[in-house]
């Protein structure tokens, strides 16, 4: 793994190549596509901001992996809901890209309400010489037209564009939370609290309810959907996690409304540690596959769980984020850090996993060497080009220089979503409002 | 006002108090925390009304902790059984009213419990007990979760911030507005009837929004909402006929 510092020089190769600071809003997600060469984020303003990797140049060998700015546009609306009396925010929650069929790149956006497809392609050429307008585009009079000339292209500077192709609405009357494409490229499902639904890409004024839990009778909801999604090569099978700890796993050809799961995975409790918050903090924020399918992985308050998906009884692997915090746990629930949401990913080949944590801290798990590290995601602690430090909390007793105590943390800055390469080590972590872009050293 | 109607019946039991409040403060640590994660647990519960709908994954996971303290609070038997006349409305497993929490408070110090009846149902202007927070209908099914009527804050509410808490409730559940005016002591602050009320029973379609509106009270406090409010109210009753 690249980022693995020696025992005898605690230097990761992990290098800042470059921050960006998005003014504004802050970032509530970040994608790669499928290549790696664009980039993703939404923020709370319902903006998409979409970065593109240089290409190697050999004029400027040290700008290839950039990311620079390739598009931006406004993606959701704020709206406000009459009937209710609501506002329904802006906030773009998910983005997944498209696989890439052609040349345009497309991408679906979703805030609480809404789901929409883009369109983003670039144009570097244009028309001129056209018969029936001229070049500033007004109607030439067909009786002053002469002679007749074959319009010719003619390159102009690259001029990227977005445009809204499907939109995808009032499906959902809760938020949601998640979206996935599926493998088979036509379909993907949309995930709120209670109901996931299966849409056709083409088809926008229906879609099929295949989850619903929502119970008879209200009084006795007691647990909800906090993230689904597609398997990576079966398109039959999803998944969807719970508030209370749980992931299902279905299969859509058993039937047409999945409430009855193939398969349930849940890790028994452990009694000595239950306490008034062991719901909460075992309420799973994000669920991701891994690149080959084989295994999941989960994201609870306090821990990283990986899962094979063979297995339902436990998962195969646990690891600690931010164990000392357990102490703290009724403090985070005042002051509602407790119901955090942070995510998870893995890298390309699925040996290590990322996820963030607070005071801008992002942890990396190699799961072949089991070990683990701690970076920060700050511009205070890492110039352009210069390696991360790793960090350290101390938990407890002397303080250590260089580390720093629990109760320095600051719970305010909290790294939620991340973002892995799917082949190379490059990857974006967003801390509030600023992208770090980390990339592997090259010698 | 309420409170003093309180101290007035324990009067003659003046002696146990005292020796009641002695013994409060040995109570264990432990108990004194649980009431205290209860009682945020129940303010979040309030504050979780805003111009945009509340999270509801957030809001679930609370109201869980909350039914977990009662569970073992009634386990423990700290949470006592309720005046009898109120014994039969109130199952286990329905979440109680903070009049019962401050019993079980008082009756930990050894006074009697003292119902509040009567001072309860008096409607005050209701100005003074609207939410101050915003202009969305207080009738959602998803916006104003945990808010009930004004008056009912008046019912033996002397736990202080419950009573903050209560001073900005309505309610829009129709059973509500029939134990507002009953001598019973009905649990007036019902978890299940909020989620009830928030969950909405509305499904996914173009009139979802009118059935959310359907299941709402026909509140008398539509006099202190804004505009939008009332509009609300207009629709409701159009919807309802």
């Amino acid at each position: 793994i690249f980022f693995w510092y020696r025992d005898s020089s605690p230097k990761p190769h992990l290098v800042n190549r470059f921050c960006i600071l998005l003014t504004a809003d802050i970032i509530s997600t970040v994608e790669f596509n499928y290549s790696g060469d664009l980039l993703a984020t939404g923020d709370k303003g319902g903006r998409v901001v979409i970065f593109q990797r240089e290409q190697e140049n050999k004029s400027r060998p040290h700008s290839r992996g950039e990311y620079n700015v390739y598009s931006t546009f406004q993606s959701h609306e704020p709206e406000f809901d009459y009937l209710k009396s609501l506002e329904i925010e802006e906030k773009i929650n998910k983005i997944r890209w498209l696989p890439q069929q052609n040349a345009a790149h497309f991408l679906l956006s979703t805030n609480d309400k809404t789901i929409k497809l883009w369109k983003i392609s670039e144009r570097d050429k244009r028309a001129e010489g056209y018969n029936l307008k001229d070049e500033d585009g007004r109607l030439r009079d067909p009786f002053r037209i002469t002679a007749l000339r074959v319009p010719i292209l003619k390159p102009m500077d690259l001029m990227v564009e977005a445009s809204p192709r499907r939109i995808f609405a009032n499906a959902h009357t809760y938020h949601i939370n998640s979206i996935s494409v599926n493998s088979d490229h036509e379909t993907y499902l949309s995930a709120d609290d209670l109901r996931i639904n299966l849409w056709h890409l083409e088809i926008t004024d229906r879609s099929f309810n295949i989850v619903d839990i929502k119970p008879a009778n209200m009084e006795e909801l007691t647990e909800v959907i906090t993230a689904a999604e597609f398997h990576p090569h079966q398109c039959n099978v999803f998944v969807y996690s719970s508030s209370k700890g749980t992931i299902r796993l279905c299969d859509m050809r058993s039937s047409a409304l999945c409430d009855r799961h193939s398969k349930f995975f849940e890790e028994p409790e452990d009694p000595s540690s239950r306490s008034f918050f062991s719901e909460i903090i075992s309420s799973i924020s994000d669920v991701k596959f891994s690149h080959s399918g084989r295994y999941m992985m989960t994201r609870d308050y306090l821990s990283v769980k990986v899962w094979d998906l063979n297995m339902e009884s436990r998962p195969v692997e646990t690891h600690q984020v931010h164990e000392y915090l357990r102490s703290k746990l009724c403090s985070l629930y005042e002051n509602d850090c407790i119901f955090d949401k942070f995510e998870c990913c893995w890298n390309g080949s699925d040996s290590a996993i990322m996820t963030g944590s607070y005071n801008n801290f992002f942890r990396m798990f190699d799961r072949d060497t089991r070990r683990d590290v701690t970076l920060e995601a700050s511009r205070e602690s890492s110039k352009p080009r210069a390696s991360l430090k790793p960090r350290k909390v101390c938990t407890g007793g002397k303080r250590k220089k260089d580390e720093i105590s629990v109760d320095s943390l600051d719970f305010n800055k909290k790294i939620l979503h991340t973002a892995w390469h799917p082949a190379d080590n490059v990857i974006a972590v967003a801390a509030t409002n600023n992208l770090y872009i980390f990339q592997d050293k090259i010698n | 006002m309420f409170a003093r109607g309180l101290k007035r019946k324990c009067v003659g039991h003046e002696e146990d108090v005292e020796g009641a409040l002695a013994g409060l403060k040995t109570v264990s640590s432990y108990s004194l925390q649980r009431q205290s994660l209860l009682d945020m647990s129940l303010v979040k519960l309030q504050l979780c009304h805003m111009l945009v709908e509340p999270n509801l994954c957030r809001s679930v996971l609370i109201a869980n902790t909350v039914r977990q303290i009662q569970e073992e609070m009634t386990q423990d038997g700290t949470w006592r059984a309720v005046a009898p006349q109120a014994a039969g409305r109130a199952p286990l497993d329905r979440l109680v009213s903070t009049e019962i929490l401050c019993r079980a408070a008082w009756e930990q110090e050894g006074a009697c419990p003292a119902p509040g009846l009567g001072d309860g149902h008096t409607q005050g202007p209701v100005s003074d007990l609207c939410p101050v927070t915003s202009a969305q209908a207080p009738r959602h099914p998803q916006s104003s979760v945990w808010e009930m009527d004004g008056p009912r804050e008046n019912r033996g509410s002397f736990h202080k911030s419950l009573d903050q808490i209560f001073e900005t409730l309505e309610t829009k559940n129709p059973s509500c507005m029939e134990e507002l005016f009953s001598d019973v002591d009905s649990p007036y602050y019902d978890l299940d009837t909020v989620l009830t009320g928030m969950m909405g029973g509305a499904r996914p379609g173009p009139c979802e929004g009118l059935e959310g509106l359907a299941p709402a009270t026909p509140g008398p406090s539509a006099s202190c909402k804004s505009d939008l409010g009332e509009l609300d109210h207009v629709v409701e009753i159009l919807v309802e006929t």
